[in-house]
């Protein structure tokens, strides 16, 4: 191991982490507000809507990431139509197709997810709401999402670290994140250890510091149901 | 799409990799779930902490950094002990070794979770009954302890299996013959690759269906003696 070789390409590294941040980042916001519609079009059966849900989370749910990343990447440029049309200087590009794909994969996740924490939901609190006389959109905003969204936390931050992990394939595209930068690393110098081992460091910071953040921010939206102490 | 027909074995022959990776990877990660579970419900400060370095380490880093790491990494430093201890030509690890290793390697430490909270869900009375009615620790376990966890472990382990099975997808990165590596050359020579890549995942949810379905059938046998 040459640790000077790691030290001199730090910032290259640094610049990977941020790679990677930005994209699983972006990919889990923009995945979070389509599992949103998902999962609401889920459990209220509207009717055609929820056939294309139904199927979409099937599809994505089945399949591996990385497939869905060829597909994309790789895939779309068979068409002529496609590479004529006007989303081609995007599609072209490895890291719209990674946002695509990652944004795409982990709503279908975390539709499921919310799924299942908004049927899990005490039927009282629903019916409470109605009784007040909360139109069903407001219902679903103060009540049902809410809830859900406390519900589904702890799921939900093991989906943000399979989505971290899951991103280190972007690499395979030609992306520089932390494993890419790993990569490029071992490919310059003719070393094996470097790159990798920088890499599985840096996913493991990366790591520790998200499961840290849900676990405050678990702590602080569950307050309500914490124990509480006994009076003296 | 006669493309596509003419390489239908080579596909199959693909699938068949897949498929076996994912067997042996799923065997070694149950034996390695039994061992961790077994380390930290039995074991000793050292076994506990062992145990706990493993998901800890596989929980913070990526599968496909692992497996690169067991693949280059693993080749140069099997090579440099083959020298050391005076041969001349080194060892290769081949992709399918370094595949099956580290996909059994990560999902064994999720296993060791679901076989440990399976253990902790029997009731403790069970084991003291079979005790205290003479049976030995060895067959407590095999008569009375492993058919209960089974019921409990089930689900958890069902679940992993379809996790697993595309885990397996990143084997063609270090070269293996899986069939998205197979589906990956065929597409991009005969540039067809989304007909290509649309079929692997067609066979992708046959088989993650597939599982489903058996897995289902399982669990109506295990339960059979009234739900868990």
């Amino acid at each position: 191991m040459n640790l000077d070789l790691i030290f001199r390409h730090a910032s290259d590294l640094l610049r990977g982490v941020w790679t990677t941040l930005w994209l699983t980042g972006s990919s889990l916001a923009i995945g979070l507000a389509l599992a949103t519609l998902c999962a609401v079009i889920l459990t209220e059966r509207i009717p055609v809507l929820d056939w294309l849900v139904r199927a979409f989370v099937y599809v994505f749910r089945g399949t591996p990431l990385l497939v869905q990343l060829y597909l994309v990447y790789y895939g779309l440029s068979q068409f002529p139509e496609i590479r004529r049309s006007f989303l081609w200087p995007w599609l072209r590009e490895p890291w719209f197709c990674a946002l695509l794909v990652f944004s795409l994969n982990t709503a279908a996740y975390t539709a499921e997810i919310l799924r299942g924490a908004i049927s899990n939901l005490r039927r009282g609190e629903l019916e409470a709401a109605v009784a007040y006389g909360m139109s069903p959109v407001t219902r679903l905003r103060r009540i049902t999402l809410p809830a859900a969204f406390r519900q589904a936390l702890p799921q939900y931050s093991n989906e943000v670290v399979f989505m971290l992990h899951g991103s280190a394939i972007a690499s395979v595209i030609t992306i520089q994140d932390i494993l890419g930068v790993g990569r490029t690393i071992n490919a310059r110098y003719y070393v094996t250890y470097e790159g990798f081992v920088s890499a599985a460091v840096l996913y493991l910071a990366v790591t520790f510091v998200v499961v840290a953040i849900f676990r405050r921010l678990e702590k602080r939206l569950m307050r309500h149901l914490a124990p509480v102490a006994a009076p003296r | 799409m006669e493309h596509l027909i003419a390489y239908g074995p080579a596909l199959l022959r693909g699938t068949g990799l897949t498929v076996t990776v994912a067997l042996c990877a799923m065997l070694l990660a149950t034996l390695l779930g039994a061992l961790g579970a077994a380390a930290k419900i039995a074991g000793g400060r050292f076994a506990r902490g062992a145990a706990q370095t493993y998901s800890t380490l596989v929980r913070g880093v990526p599968e496909l950094v692992l497996m690169l790491l067991a693949f280059y990494g693993g080749q140069r430093l099997v090579n440099s002990l083959a020298l050391l201890m005076g041969y001349e030509r080194g060892f290769d690890i081949s992709p399918f070794a370094a595949g099956v290793g580290v996909i059994g390697f990560v999902y064994g430490a999720y296993m060791t979770e679901t076989f440990r909270g399976a253990w902790l869900a029997v009731p403790k009375g069970q084991w003291e009954a079979a005790q205290a009615s003479g049976m030995s620790p060895w067959l407590t376990l095999r008569r009375i302890m492993a058919p209960q966890v089974m019921r409990h472990a089930l689900p958890g382990y069902a679940n992993i299996w379809l996790v697993l099975i595309k885990a397996t997808a990143i084997v063609s990165i270090i070269g293996l013959q899986d069939v998205v590596n197979i589906a990956d050359k065929a597409g991009k020579s005969l540039r067809e690759p989304f007909t290509f890549f649309l079929a692997v995942m067609a066979i992708f949810l046959i088989l993650t269906s597939l599982s489903g379905f058996v897995f289902r059938f399982i669990e109506k046998r295990v339960n059979r003696g009234g739900a868990a």
